[in-house]
C-alpha cells in the first residue's frame, strides 16, 4: 500500500516508517498539517496515518475534515496522545476510520492498517466465509470444517467471523475487544487469550492442521498455511 | 424610561381634562345654536330674537355670547355683543377671538350659523375656563417635575439596594479572579432572587473546585504513583546493561539473548506502565465527572451478561464457576464503558482471589429508589481496616501482596460508583464463615 505519515515527532515518525516499510509498504512523510493535507489532496494512498496534534495550524481533525469536504475517501488512522473517550469520538466523527492511542505497540498499528487498508467491500457482501476447509455460514450462523458441523456459542460465532474477514491479517486483542464485544476497556488479564484458545479447540480438535495461529506480541491470525 | 413613561401619563391626562373641558363648551355651543335654529324655523326672526332675550336674561353666569345680525348691513337684533367681532369667517365656522359684552372683554369660542337673511353667533365666554386651563397646566407641571424628581430619586434607592445586595456577589467574584477559590457567596436567607443567584453561583464554584482537584489528583497521581514503575523498570534495564552474563569475566558486554530478554521485559514494564497511567486517567476523569457529558440511557443487564461472559472464560481456566442472578431489565443512565470497566475489574479481582474449584457470583436487582450490582467471592475477604483503605489509589492489601495486581482496581470501581451518585459497599459474603469471601455491592440511584 502507498500510505502518508503525517507526524511531527521524529523518532516516531522514524519508527512507524520503518516497520510500515518492512512489511512491504511506500511511505510518504510530512511533518506538519499543511504539508500533510497538500500531499494528501494532490496524489494519490491508499492510507493516511495522521497525528492528532500537528503543527502548521492545521491538526488532524482539520486535515480530514478538509479531505472529507472535498470528497476524498481514503481511511484514516488516527494516533493519538489523547485518549478520552470523546476525543476518540471527536477524531471518528471528523472522518477518521480508527484511532490509536498513543504509546502503542508497533504491531497493534500494522494490524490496524492493513485491516483498514483491505476493508471488505461493502458492495457485494459474502453470505459465506472461506478458510480452507473451514466454512462460515453468515445466513444459517453454522460453522463447518470438512463438512463437519462445529457447534459454536453465538459470541464464538462473532469472534470467527471477525478473524475470517480479516483472513492472513493480523487481529490484535484489543481489535478484538473493539469489533466483537463492542467495549472501549481494559480487561487486565488473558481474558481475549482464553476465548480464542476456546475456539481454536473446538476449530481443530480431530484436525492436524491449526487455522488460528497466534502472533507473537501482536495478536491472531487466521490462514490456511502455519 | 420611568419618567418617560410619567410624562406621558400626565400628557394624556392634561388632554383628557383640558381637552374635555373644550369638547364640553362645543358642544353646547353646537346643541344651543342647533335649538335656535330650530326656533327660527318656528318663529322667524322676531321670535329668534326674544329667545336670545330670554337666555341672557336667565344666564346667571353671564358666560354665554349670543348675536344676531342682518345678512346684509349693521342692525343688531339681539345679543349681548356691540359689534360683529373682528374678521368674521364664513358660516357654520368655529373660532376663537376676543370680544367686550356687557362690558367685560374676553376670550370667548364662537360658533357662526347663517340663516337666511340673517347671521347668528352663538359663543361661550371661556374666561373662567381659561383661568381653569392655566391652573391645569400649572398642576401638570408641577406634576411632571415631581415625576422626574421621584425618579431620579427612586432611581438612586433602587441602585443603592442593587448594590448593597450585590456586593457580596461582587466581593466574591473578586476574590476568585484573584486566585481564592474557597470564597462563597453570603446568603442573606431572604430566600429570593438573588439568594436564587448567590446559590447558583455557589453550586458552580463547588463544581469547579472538584474539577480542579480532579486535575490536581491527575498530576499528583503522575508525580507520586508512576515514580515507582518507572524506578523499577529503570532500575532492571540498568541492570542489565551492567551485569555481565555468569561466567564471564567482569567488564565484558552481557551477551544477545540476556540482553534481549531484558529489553524485552522493558517494553513490558512500559507497557504496564502507560496502562497504570491510563487507569490513573480514567480514575481522574471519574473522579472529576469529566465524563457525565457522555452519560446516556441503556439497559445494564446486557452489559452485565457481557462481562459475565467475557470473564466466564477466565473463571473456567482456573476451575471455578462463574454463576449470575439477573433481572429482565435495568435502566440506567450512564457511561457505558466505564460500568463495563467497573464490574470487570470487580470480577477480575473475584476470580484471582478465589481459589480453584470456588464460585464467583454476579448479582443485580432493583430496590424501589436504587439498582444494586453485587460480585461476591469465596475469597479471603477484607479485614474492616483494609476495607476502609480499599478504595485508595495503589492500596493493597497483605495478602494481596502476592497476587498480581496494580492496587487501581477498586479505585476505579469507586471513582465510577461515585460519578453516578452511587455507593460503594464492601462486606463480608458470608459473615462467620472461614475464610468469609467478599462481596462488592454498587447501588446505583435510578434515573
Amino acid at each position: 500500500m502507498r500510505i502518508l505519515l503525517v507526524e511531527d515527532d521524529a523518532e516516531v515518525a522514524r519508527f512507524v516508517k520503518k516497520g510500515l516499510q518492512e512489511a512491504g509498504h511506500t511511505v510518504e512523510h510530512a511533518t506538519n498539517g499543511r504539508d500533510g493535507l497538500f500531499l494528501a489532496a494532490s496524489e494519490q494512498f491508499d492510507m493516511l496515518v495522521l497525528d492528532r496534534m500537528l503543527p502548521g495550524g492545521v491538526d488532524g481533525v482539520r486535515l480530514v475534515e478538509t479531505l472529507r469536504s472535498q470528497g476524498n475517501r481514503t481511511p484514516v488512522l488516527f494516533l493519538s496522545a489523547l485518549s478520552a473517550v470523546d476525543e476518540k469520538v471527536k477524531g471518528l466523527k471528523a472522518g477518521g476510520d480508527d484511532y490509536l492511542t498513543k504509546p502503542f505497540a508497533f504491531a497493534e498499528l500494522l494490524a490496524r492498517v492493513e485491516a483498514l487498508g483491505r476493508r471488505p467491500s461493502v458492495d457485494a457482501p459474502a453470505t459465506k466465509l472461506r478458510v480452507a476447509d473451514l466454512e462460515l455460514d453468515l445466513l444459517s450462523r453454522t460453522v463447518t470444517r470438512a463438512g463437519k458441523r462445529i457447534d459454536v456459542q453465538p459470541r464464538e460465532f462473532r469472534l470467527l467471523e471477525h478473524l475470517m474477514r480479516h483472513a492472513g491479517q493480523v487481529v490484535t486483542r484489543t481489535m478484538l475487544l473493539e469489533k466483537v464485544w463492542d467495549y472501549h476497556f481494559d480487561p487486565q488479564t488473558n481474558v481475549i487469550d482464553v476465548h480464542v484458545s476456546r475456539l481454536r479447540q473446538k476449530l481443530d480438535k480431530g484436525f492436524d492442521k491449526p487455522l488460528i495461529h497466534t502472533v507473537r506480541n501482536a495478536g491472531y491470525m487466521i490462514r490456511a498455511e502455519p | 424610561m420611568f419618567a418617560s413613561a410619567a410624562i406621558a401619563l400626565v400628557a394624556v391626562l392634561w388632554w383628557a381634562t383640558a381637552g374635555a373641558l373644550d369638547r364640553q363648551t362645543d358642544a353646547a355651543v353646537r346643541a344651543d345654536a342647533i335649538a335656535l335654529a330650530e326656533r327660527w324655523r318656528e318663529a322667524g326672526a322676531t321670535g329668534l330674537a326674544e329667545a336670545i332675550e330670554e337666555r341672557l336674561a336667565v344666564d346667571v353666569e353671564n358666560e354665554s355670547i349670543y348675536l344676531l345680525m342682518e345678512a346684509e348691513g349693521t342692525r343688531r337684533l339681539a345679543g349681548n355683543l356691540d359689534r360683529w367681532p373682528n374678521a368674521p369667517p364664513d358660516e357654520g365656522s368655529w373660532f376663537r377671538t376676543r370680544v367686550l359684552h356687557d362690558g367685560i372683554a374676553a376670550e370667548a369660542r364662537l360658533h357662526r350659523i347663517d340663516l337666511p337673511g340673517l347671521r347668528l353667533i352663538v359663543g361661550r365666554d371661556e374666561s373662567e375656563r381659561e383661568q381653569l386651563r392655566r391652573l391645569l397646566t400649572e398642576g401638570v407641571f408641577w406634576a411632571s417635575g415631581a415625576v422626574v424628581l421621584f425618579a431620579l430619586l427612586g432611581a438612586w434607592l433602587l441602585r443603592h439596594a442593587l448594590q448593597a445586595r450585590m456586593s457580596p456577589v461582587f466581593a466574591t467574584t473578586a476574590a476568585i479572579a484573584g486566585g481564592d477559590l474557597s470564597s462563597r457567596v453570603a446568603l442573606s436567607g431572604r430566600g429570593d432572587e438573588f439568594d436564587r443567584l448567590a446559590q447558583t453561583l455557589n453550586i458552580m464554584l463547588e463544581r469547579i473546585v472538584t474539577l480542579m482537584e480532579g486535575v490536581r489528583g491527575v498530576s499528583d497521581a503522575i508525580a507520586h504513583d508512576l515514580r515507582t514503575p518507572i524506578a523499577r523498570a529503570r532500575a532492571k534495564l540498568e541492570d542489565a546493561v551492567s551485569e555481565a552474563p555468569e561466567g564471564a569475566r567482569p567488564g565484558v558486554p552481557p551477551d544477545e539473548a540476556t540482553l534481549r530478554a531484558a529489553i524485552e521485559q522493558g517494553i513490558a514494564d512500559l507497557d504496564g506502565i502507560s496502562r497504570i497511567f491510563q487507569a490513573l486517567l480514567r480514575i481522574a476523569e471519574a473522579e472529576a465527572g469529566a465524563r457525565r457529558a457522555a452519560f446516556a440511557p441503556f439497559d445494564l443487564v446486557p452489559v452485565l451478561a457481557d462481562a459475565a461472559e467475557i470473564y466466564e472464560v477466565a473463571a473456567e481456566a482456573r476451575n471455578q464457576q462463574l454463576a449470575t442472578e439477573l433481572p429482565e431489565r435495568l435502566d440506567l443512565v450512564g457511561d457505558r464503558d466505564l460500568l463495563l470497566q467497573a464490574i470487570a475489574n470487580l470480577l477480575d479481582n473475584a476470580i484471582k482471589f478465589t481459589s480453584p474449584g470456588g464460585t464467583v457470583r454476579l448479582m443485580a436487582h432493583t430496590l424501589p429508589a436504587a439498582i444494586e450490582v453485587a460480585v461476591c467471592d469465596d475469597g479471603p475477604g477484607l479485614s474492616p481496616e483494609d476495607r476502609a483503605h480499599a478504595g485508595e489509589r495503589f492500596f493493597r492489601a497483605d495478602k494481596a501482596r502476592a497476587t498480581p495486581g496494580s492496587g487501581l482496581g477498586l479505585s476505579l470501581v469507586q471513582a465510577v460508583v461515585h460519578l453516578h451518585a452511587g455507593e460503594l459497599r464492601l462486606e463480608d459474603a458470608a459473615p462467620g464463615r472461614a475464610p468469609p469471601g467478599l462481596r462488592v455491592v454498587l447501588r446505583l440511584p435510578k434515573p
